[in-house]
């Protein structure tokens, strides 16, 4: 789960984790002068509050000197639709824009805190040249990123807080605060179960150090045990994504126009690698989960159909220890209940795959049947392709 | 011969009462699995689907000489349930569980990491179908008959995608020595390079066939190790070359982060490493089949 800037920051300043002035969050300009006002004084920095880095390049952060160069500027960032390089060509609408304090920079590192996979632990990554996204600086400069691992349970050892922040280039004067902040970032990733945790900039400000900027990922799996995580409002899933979610169903919108339904992930991902193979596009990725039963099934082409660009449906599913004929049974009955408005190709294999076919060609449902996924993944391409 | 499990394998089940426990372990008693005791708290001294219960793992072990542990239990409770096994003296452990918060699995592999050199701890998944030896163990959630005994292994991510190419395989004939998946995680007890390696020195296994997927770094992993190490062919297909990046496609490993893990960067380091990249997945078993005839003619 993705955090926004604002609620990243009122995790970290409840944990002594300085950040500049807040005046707070707003949907209108109406309510702009109580926050210019709860920010202290100008100049205050705007901020879109949306799921994307690079928001400062695309217009959605600015600064204002005056409460009326502030208004202007809130008004065109509210409602204003952001494309950056990291909303793949999508653009996002700005519903909410943080006010703060503008702070006076002196100098801006780099800092974040993620689970490195190879090592299976925490590690900090960090640098003195701060202010760049860190995919360029690493291209750029790989040897002024540094790497420290994290103990999951003890932390970020002082010493190795010390140590990171002379190879970075922080003033003596400043190490000890530095230190402490880093400790206490690493003590937030490890307590809130967080996958990844990036301060950029972390800036040496004429007050001290401070993180201008926030960025948030919490682990699904753990949410359980964080309440106050898992209350807050989901704002990367589309409504489509989210009614998915709560069926149990994992589902990711896409820009083609053949809907999929397939039984397990590693099997959804092949079946739209199979269906690009073909010489079509996935509207979606699929996993119907484990039991494909009736309810489940129906709710699955209630999803994909709801999709506009939807022209085919692709069910795959390899019936493990569950039957293909029982499969075939929820396939029907769940026809019944939805209407389905664009041609529908099944492949079924697995257990008792003979009578689960036999089921649905003797159903007189229309649908197209296949055999093996090339053949299937052909069929649904032909289909979408006439339908269109 | 096989991998991390045969006929003689004594398994223990934890989390056996449990609905997915209980259903999953019947699949494997009926496949011939020896399942030696449950793990229940609180049920210890009773039995369940005919197999004796106990209140821990080291009761377990110390009755029933149990050596593997199949793990079902849900997931808040699950990471814990694998140290369990390693703290009563089981070394290999194939963990179930879908779900499990990643820091409880770093926690894991610090005590495993911890172990090492007196203990060589053997943790499969989780977040996976289990291991099976065909006509000898069951330790999974995979469907029994679509596999058998043969000479190709199998090392996967994923679930049914690892079945569709098993499936595949014993269509063309092609048995299987040992089925293993590794699970879909961030953080897994046993990677694709550690598979590689134990069918490598696998006198039955003589061509490996490897599932991955987009994200991390486990594939490049193998590829290094099947360059430097490796005698037997391998077979390799990768899921997700469709996967836009920064979305996750169900398993929490399959992302492309910051550009790293992308199809065209695993495949271009398996090919270069060597191993036969399959693009279309229809065709793995076939693949794999053209090649068998050719060093078999």
């Amino acid at each position: 789960m993705k955090l926004l800037e604002w609620e990243s920051k009122e995790i970290l300043k409840a944990r002594g984790v300085s950040v500049p002035p807040s005046g707070g969050v707003i949907e209108t300009v109406g309510r702009l002068n109580a926050a210019l006002k709860k920010a202290g004084k100008g100049p205050w920095v705007i901020k879109a509050q949306v799921l994307a880095g690079g928001r400062g390049k695309a217009g959605g952060i600015k600064v204002a000197k005056t409460p009326k160069e502030a208004q202007a500027v809130a008004k065109s960032i509210l409602g204003m639709t952001l494309s950056t390089h990291q909303t793949a060509g999508q653009g996002i609408k700005v519903d909410s824009v943080l006010i703060e304090g503008a702070a006076k920079i002196e100098k801006e590192y780099y800092f974040s805190v993620v689970l490195d996979r190879q090592s299976a632990s925490p590690v900090v990554v960090a640098s003195g040249q701060g202010g760049m996204e860190i995919e360029t600086l690493a291209e750029e400069k790989p040897e002024a990123i540094l790497r420290v691992p994290v103990d999951v349970d003890a932390g970020l050892p002082a010493y190795a807080a010390r140590r990171l922040a002379f190879a970075m280039g922080v003033p003596a004067d400043k190490v000890g605060e530095f230190a402490r902040m880093a400790r206490a970032l690493c003590r937030i990733f490890i307590d809130y179960d967080l996958s990844l945790l990036e301060i950029n900039p972390l800036a040496l400000t004429s007050k001290g150090l401070a993180a201008l900027d926030a960025k948030i990922v919490a682990d699904d799996n753990a949410l359980f045990r964080h309440p106050d995580l898992a209350k807050l409002v989901d704002h990367e899933s589309s409504a489509l994504e989210k009614a998915a979610k709560k069926a149990g169903i994992s589902y990711v919108g896409l820009d083609g126009n053949i809907g999929c339904m397939v039984n397990g992930a590693g099997l959804a991902m092949a079946t739209m690698d199979t269906i690009g193979l073909a010489g079509g596009t996935p509207a979606n990725f699929l996993d119907v989960g484990g039991s494909a039963d009736e309810e489940r099934v129906t709710k699955a082409f209630t999803i994909i159909l709801k999709d506009p660009k939807v022209q085919a449906v692709l069910v795959n599913i390899f019936g493990g220890i569950v039957k293909c004929d029982v499969i075939a049974g929820g396939i029907l009955a769940a026809l019944k209940r939805v209407k389905m408005r664009v041609p529908l190709v099944v492949r079924l294999q697995g257990t008792n795959v003979d009578k689960g076919n036999e089921l649905l060609a003797r159903s007189g449902v229309k649908l197209i049947q296949a055999d093996d996924l090339w053949g299937a993944a052909q069929k649904a391409v032909a289909a979408a392709k006439g339908a269109a | 011969m096989s991998i991390i499990l045969n006929k003689n394998s004594k398994l223990v089940v934890q989390g056996l009462t449990g609905s997915a426990g209980s259903f999953h372990a019947q699949q494997c008693l009926d496949y011939g699995s020896k399942i030696v005791a449950g793990v229940t708290p609180g049920r210890g001294g009773g039995q369940h689907l005919g197999v004796p219960m106990f209140n821990t793992v080291a009761d377990a072990r110390a009755k029933t000489g149990a050596d593997a542990s199949l793990i079902f239990v849900p997931a808040p409770g699950a990471a814990d349930a694998v140290l369990e096994a390693i703290d009563a003296g089981i070394d290999t452990i194939i963990c179930i569980t879908e779900g499990i918060p990643v820091l409880d699995m770093a926690r894991v592999k610090k005590t495993i990491v911890s172990l090492r050199g007196r203990r060589t701890i053997r943790l499969i998944g989780p977040n996976c179908p289990g291991v099976i030896t065909p006509e000898e163990c069951k330790a999974g959630i995979m469907p029994a008959y679509i596999h058998k005994k043969g000479s190709v292994g199998v090392v996967s991510r994923s679930g049914t995608l690892t079945y569709e190419a098993v499936w595949q395989l014993t269509q063309e004939g092609l048995g299987q020595s040992t089925v293993v998946g590794i699970g879909g995680d961030p953080i897994i007890g046993t990677t694709h390079a550690e598979v590689l390696e134990l069918f490598e020195k696998d006198p039955e296994t003589e061509a490996v066939v490897m599932i991955g997927e987009i994200g991390g770094r486990g594939e490049e992993d193998a590829a290094r190790f099947f360059k430097e190490r490796m005698t037997k062919p391998v077979f390799a297909f990768i899921a997700g070359q469709s996967a836009p990046p920064g979305r996750r496609m169900g398993h929490a490993g399959a992302i492309i982060e910051g550009g790293s893990g992308t199809y065209a960067a695993k495949a271009a380091a398996l090919r270069e490493a060597g191993m036969t990249v399959v693009e279309n997945l229809s065709q793995i078993g076939a693949a794999v089949a053209k090649s068998r005839k050719a060093v078999n003619a």
